[in-house]
């Protein structure tokens, strides 16, 4: 059903993400730290997927990290406000499965949510358990 | 020039090995299982040091009476090693570099072959699948390049492209031939080829 379908395309997401994991950061040195690989996806991959820069990061220095995007390129074109606000996740969980799998590469474990307030401006919310 | 490379997972199990069939594949094995200690200690040295510039290429491992282990890390932490014969002194440090950088490219275009499950071991294999609309499972073509698809019967994606699609005959659903990183074997033997 809805469910499984999400998580198919979500993991679709999560192998382009693990590739473009490895294609992307060829160029950049090493990361030092977590919040260089946030920055990253924010900037470069971003770029490299939506031709724009992510909206702003805010985070809790915690583990937990908010992305977003004011206007969503794949949201854009449908509507602005409220209207077909059920159907937006289907076009939120292949770039969801897409942070994944490039945090994996980049060696981060991490849980990543999307969630829409009103079109076109989505937040993905990055949650890194602490081990 | 090379006589052993080898591709290590950031787990540190291999990905890749290979070495000349002339010598001792044990030895080659053995010593680059000895080097990934000092890849170890060598990418500590750098986490702890604060300096802005931290380079993937990591140099001379440790040189042998024989032979020269030569190191490099990519950002993803996979390791690549290559073992080269001491005698072969006009090998310089620019050209080890330039060699380790064809590995990485080639290695990015092995993850970026939808058919390759990142941990699998590289691999280089023929195998053709039927594709049929109804087989939900069916691997799924993502492609990173753009494909034309035209009225010949075999299509590549791009020079040395990671897969390319085969069509049995007009009307008849697409059979996929993925070649599994051929183009990264092809790599490395070209490495090899010119051992002194």
């Amino acid at each position: 059903g809805q469910k499984m379908s999400l998580s198919v395309l979500e993991s679709m997401g999560f192998r382009v993400g693990q590739a473009l994991g490895e294609r992307l950061p060829r160029e950049t040195l090493a990361f030092r730290e977590e919040l260089d690989v946030l920055k990253f996806l924010c900037k470069d991959l971003w770029v490299a997927v939506f031709q724009k820069q992510m909206d702003s990061l805010r985070t809790n220095h915690q583990g937990t990290y908010v992305l977003q995007d004011n206007s969503f390129p794949l949201l854009l074109p449908m509507a602005s406000g409220l209207q077909y606000l059920e159907e937006a996740p289907k076009f939120l969980a292949f770039t969801c499965g897409l942070l994944r799998g490039a945090l994996c590469t980049l060696g981060i474990e991490s849980v990543v949510t999307a969630s829409v307030a009103a079109l076109p401006v989505c937040k993905f919310q990055v949650l890194i358990p602490k081990s | 020039m090379a006589v052993c490379i080898a591709v290590i997972a950031k787990e540190n199990y291999p990905l890749y090995i290979r070495s000349t069939p002339t010598e001792n594949e044990l030895k080659f094995h053995y010593m680059v299982h000895t080097s990934l200690d000092v890849v170890d200690e060598k990418i500590s040295a750098m986490g702890k040091a604060l300096v802005d510039q931290r380079e993937l290429y990591l140099g001379l491992l440790y040189p042998t009476e024989d032979y020269k282990v030569y190191g490099y890390v990519t950002n993803s932490k996979v390791k690549f090693v290559m073992v080269v014969d001491s005698s072969n002194t006009a090998l310089r440090d620019n050209e080890i570099r330039s060699m380790f950088r064809k590995l990485h490219n080639s290695y990015t275009d092995v993850m970026c072959n939808p058919f390759y499950n990142p941990g699998d071991r590289i691999q280089s294999r023929w195998a053709l699948l039927p594709v049929s609309a109804s087989s939900p499972g069916g691997p799924y073509f993502l492609c990173p390049y753009p494909v034309q698809v035209g009225p010949t019967s075999c299509v590549r994606s791009s020079p040395g492209g990671p897969y390319s699609c085969v069509r049995s005959s007009p009307g008849e659903p697409y059979s996929l031939c993925p070649i599994q990183s051929r183009a990264f074997d092809n790599m490395v033997t070209s490495m090899m080829i010119q051992v002194c």
